[in-house]
C-alpha cells in the first residue's frame, strides 16, 4: 500500500508572514491575497490594493507583498517600478492630474503642464515641498472629447484652461 | 436560464417601461458625468414628482457627441437636448408631448443620419447596470440560440463568414483566430478580452464598457463555447475607474442571472470571467506583454510564435480579442455573418467606432460603416474644423499610425488603404489638427511617447526611439542639419524592421508619415529656422538680432 505523504513531506506547508503593523489597511491587503489563494499571479492584483489603500507603496509594503507571495524582492521591485501607475512616494494632499495624451496636447496640454509647474515650483512628478499638492500627468484618460482635461483629487474637468487649472491651484494653496 | 426565461424578462421590462408616458434618458459617461449630468439626473427625478407627471428618467451609456455634453434623450418623440444642466429640468418637463426647449435642441442631422450603429446599438438607450435593460433589447438571446441550436464549428463559421476582423488594430480575421484556438490540444483553454485601451486619443472600448458592459460579456461567453474555453479575463485600464466599476457590476449580475458560471442555459457549458487591472503600460496592448501583466509580471512582449492561440496564458491556448471585436459578436450571431458582411469595403466588413478629438467641432465617438472616406467622417459627421481655423493633418492609428494631409482625405477608411498611405486602422483614434499644429512636434510628441512606453527588451526599441527624440528635439529647437534628417530616416528603418514587438515596429510611423507629407515643416525648422505654425521655441539667429 502507497503511503500519503505526511505534512511534514516533500513540500512544506507555507505560513504566510505577520503583518507589518497593526493598520487595518494591511488586513484588506492580505484579503486581496488569500482571494487569489496567495498565487505568484496576485502580485499585481495586490500592489493595486495596497496602493488604493496606502495611497503608493513604500519599502516595507513591497517586502510584504514579494514575503507572502513567495516572489523574488527583485521581481516585486521590477514590476513596481515598471508600470507608470505605482508611486514609490506618498501623495500629497491633493492631486492634480494633467492628461498629456495626444488630444489633450493638440489642445494645448504641454502649456496646462507648464504653467502648473511655475505656479508650484516643482516639475511634474512631485510633491510641493509643504506636501500640499501633487502635480502628475497621465497618457490619456479617455476622454479626449472634453479636451484638454484634468483630474483633481478623482474628479476630471474637461475643457481645462489656464485660468480654470490656476484657480484650482489657489482654492487648494488657500484652504 | 433558458430563451424563454429570457423572452419572459424582456417581456417585463418592456411591459414596465411601457407603462410610462416619456423616458428621459441622461447620458452618464465619462464625459457628461464630468459635467455633473448626475446632478441633473437627480433634478429630473425631483422635477417629476413636483411635476406629477408619468415619466421615467435612465441613467445611460455614452450618446457619443461628447462635444454637446451633458446629453438628454427624450422618448419616444426622440427629442435630443444638448448642454442640459440642473437648472433646465423644469424646463425640459413641462415641454413634454409640446414643442421641445428650443435653446436646448441639438439638431445634429448630418452627424447622426450617416453613422451605422451596431457597436453602439445600446449605447444611450440602456442603463449599463441593469442587464434586463440589455436582456429587453435581444441581449443573450445569440448565447442562448449558440448553446442550444448550434456546434461551436457552427458559431466560427458564422464569424468567419461575416468577415470581421480584429479591431484593437491588427485586423487580423477574427474567425480564423477563433478556429486556431479550437483546434489547439488541451483541456483548459482561456479567452482573454484585450481593454487596455493606451492609445492615447481613442476611447471607444473604455465607452462601450461604460455604456454597454453586457454585450463584451455575452461576445466572450460565445467565444468561449466556440473556441472550448471555460476561464476568462478582461484587461482592462486602471485609469478606466467608472468602465471597471460597470464591468464589476456585469459580471456580478451575468453571474445572478446564471449567464455566467457553471452550466449555462442548462447545458454543460461552464464559463466565468474575471478583470485584471493594468497599471498605466502602453506596451501591455500588445497580446505577449499583456499575459505576462495577467500572470503578474512585467508587461514584456515575447518573440511569437508560438502565439498566445497554442500557448499563451500559463503556456495554454488563449484567445485574445479587443473590446470592440467581441461587442461584434452578438450582433453577427443575432443577424447572420452575410448580413454583417454587407457592410463595409470589399476586405474590411462591417461598422467601426471611431474616437473623434482633437480640433473638430463635434468630438465624440461615431460608428460608420467601413469604407466611408475620411473626409465625410471629418467634414460631415464631424463638422469640419471649428473657429475659423484650416485642416491640416488627421491622425490615424495613435502612435503607431500616421498624419494623413488634406490630400489623401478622400480615400476611403479600411485596413488596407490605410496602411497603403503610411498610416493604420489602429484601434479607433482620430486626432484632428489644424494650422496652429507644428507637425515636426507632433512627430516629437509622439516619439516621446513610444520612448517612454518602450519596455526596454529590445535595444532597436529602447535606444533607437531614444536617439530619434534626441534628433526630433534638436530639429524642434532650430538646432538640427540636413544630415539629422538623413540619420533621423536611417534610424526609422533600423526600428521599424529590427524591432521585438509591435511597439517598436510601429514607432517610426508618425515620423515617417509627417516626412512624407510635410517635409517643408522640418526643412523650415533647419534651414530657414522657424516654426511655421509657431509652436516650437526657436531662439533667432544672432544674425537677425543684429
Amino acid at each position: 500500500m502507497v503511503s500519503e505523504p505526511n505534512s511534514g513531506g516533500i513540500v512544506p506547508a507555507f505560513t504566510p508572514p505577520p503583518l507589518p503593523s497593526d493598520d487595518k489597511r494591511w488586513k484588506i491587503v492580505n484579503g486581496t491575497m488569500r482571494k487569489n489563494g496567495f498565487a505568484r499571479h496576485a502580485l499585481i492584483e495586490t500592489l493595486h490594493t495596497v496602493q488604493s489603500s496606502f495611497g503608493f507603496l513604500d519599502d516595507d509594503a513591497i517586502r510584504f507583498v514579494a514575503r507572502s507571495l513567495r516572489v523574488p524582492l527583485s521581481q516585486a521591485y521590477g514590476v513596481v517600478t515598471f508600470y507608470h501607475y505605482f508611486s514609490l512616494k506618498p501623495p500629497g494632499k491633493h492631486t492634480m492630474t494633467i492628461c498629456t495624451g495626444t488630444a489633450c496636447y493638440v489642445k494645448g496640454a504641454d502649456k496646462l503642464v507648464a504653467e502648473a509647474e511655475k505656479r508650484l515650483g516643482v516639475p511634474q512628478g512631485q510633491t510641493t515641498k509643504d506636501g500640499n499638492i501633487s502635480l502628475t500627468t497621465a497618457r490619456c484618460v479617455g476622454a479626449c472629447g472634453r479636451a484638454p482635461v484634468m483630474i483633481n483629487d478623482g474628479e476630471l474637468a474637461g475643457l481645462t484652461t489656464g485660468e480654470l487649472m490656476l484657480a484650482q491651484l489657489e482654492r487648494w494653496a488657500v484652504e | 436560464m433558458t430563451t424563454e426565461e429570457l423572452d419572459q424578462i424582456a417581456e417585463s421590462v418592456r411591459a414596465e417601461n411601457a407603462k410610462y408616458d416619456h423616458e428621459i434618458n441622461v447620458c452618464m459617461g465619462t464625459g457628461c458625468l464630468s459635467q455633473h449630468s448626475d446632478l441633473l439626473k437627480d433634478a429630473l427625478v425631483k422635477e417629476v414628482e413636483a411635476q406629477g407627471k408619468n415619466v421615467f428618467v435612465r441613467r445611460t451609456g455614452c450618446m457619443g457627441l461628447c462635444a454637446a455634453g451633458p446629453l438628454v434623450l427624450v422618448d419616444p418623440e426622440e427629442t435630443l437636448y444638448q448642454h442640459v444642466n440642473a437648472s433646465n429640468a423644469e424646463a425640459v418637463l413641462a415641454n413634454l408631448g409640446g414643442e421641445p426647449v428650443a435653446a436646448l435642441q441639438c439638431d445634429l442631422r448630418d452627424h447622426f443620419d450617416q453613422q451605422v450603429h451596431v457597436v453602439l446599438e445600446n449605447s444611450g438607450h440602456i442603463d449599463p447596470e441593469k442587464i434586463d435593460d440589455y436582456i429587453a433589447r435581444d441581449g443573450y438571446q445569440a448565447l442562448m440560440t449558440a448553446l442550444t441550436d448550434m456546434t461551436p464549428n457552427g458559431v466560427i463559421h458564422q464569424v468567419t463568414e461575416s468577415g470581421l476582423r480584429g479591431r484593437g488594430g491588427g485586423g487580423y480575421p477574427t474567425g480564423l483566430k477563433w478556429g486556431t484556438v479550437a483546434k489547439a490540444a488541451g483541456d483548459l483553454k482561456y479567452v482573454i478580452c484585450n481593454g487596455d485601451e493606451g492609445d492615447p486619443g481613442a476611447f471607444m472600448d473604455r465607452s462601450v464598457l461604460e455604456s454597454d458592459p453586457q454585450r463584451v460579456i455575452e461576445g466572450m461567453a460565445i467565444a468561449a463555447y466556440a473556441v472550448g474555453a471555460s476561464r476568462g479575463y478582461v484587461y482592462v485600464r486602471a485609469e478606466y475607474p467608472l468602465a471597471v466599476a460597470r464591468l464589476t457590476a456585469a459580471l456580478r449580475d451575468a453571474r445572478r442571472r446564471g449567464l455566467l458560471g457553471n452550466n449555462i442555459g442548462n447545458t454543460p457549458f461552464n464559463f466565468d470571467i474575471e478583470i485584471r487591472l493594468g497599471a498605466g503600460a502602453f506596451v501591455c496592448g500588445e497580446e505577449t506583454a499583456l499575459l505576462a501583466s495577467i500572470e503578474g509580471r512585467r508587461g514584456t512582449p515575447k518573440p511569437r510564435p508560438p502565439y498566445p492561440a497554442v500557448s499563451g496564458l500559463w503556456g495554454k491556448p488563449t484567445l485574445i480579442n479587443n473590446v470592440e471585436t467581441f461587442a461584434n459578436i452578438a450582433p453577427i450571431l443575432r443577424k447572420g455573418g452575410r448580413w454583417f458582411s454587407a457592410m463595409g469595403s470589399e476586405r474590411s466588413k462591417g461598422t467601426k467606432v471611431f474616437a473623434l478629438t482633437g480640433k473638430i467641432t463635434n468630438t465624440g465617438l461615431v460608428e460608420v460603416p467601413m469604407g466611408i472616406k475620411l473626409r465625410e467622417i471629418i467634414e460631415t459627421i464631424g463638422g469640419g474644423v471649428p473657429d475659423g481655423h484650416t485642416f491640416k493633418a488627421v491622425q490615424t492609428g495613435g502612435p503607431s499610425g500616421g498624419c494623413l494631409p488634406a490630400e489623401m482625405l478622400d480615400i476611403g477608411v479600411s485596413y488596407d488603404a490605410l496602411v497603403k498611405v503610411g498610416s493604420i486602422m489602429g484601434s479607433g483614434g482620430m486626432v484632428v489638427m489644424d494650422d496652429t499644429s507644428c507637425m515636426v512636434n507632433v512627430a516629437k510628441f509622439f516619439i516621446e511617447f513610444c520612448m517612454t512606453e518602450s519596455c526596454g527588451k529590445c535595444i532597436p526599441c529602447r535606444a533607437g526611439t531614444a536617439q530619434m527624440h534626441t534628433l526630433l528635439t534638436r530639429i524642434c529647437a532650430g538646432s538640427g542639419t540636413m544630415e539629422d534628417l538623413d540619420l533621423l530616416v536611417d534610424l526609422c528603418s533600423t526600428v521599424k524592421e529590427a524591432s521585438l514587438c509591435g511597439l517598436g515596429q510601429t514607432a517610426p510611423n508618425p515620423v515617417l508619415s509627417t516626412l512624407k507629407y510635410f517635409r517643408n515643416e522640418y526643412i523650415e525648422h533647419i534651414v530657414h529656422k522657424r516654426c511655421p505654425a509657431g509652436v516650437c521655441n526657436i531662439e533667432a539667429p544672432a544674425e537677425v538680432l543684429a
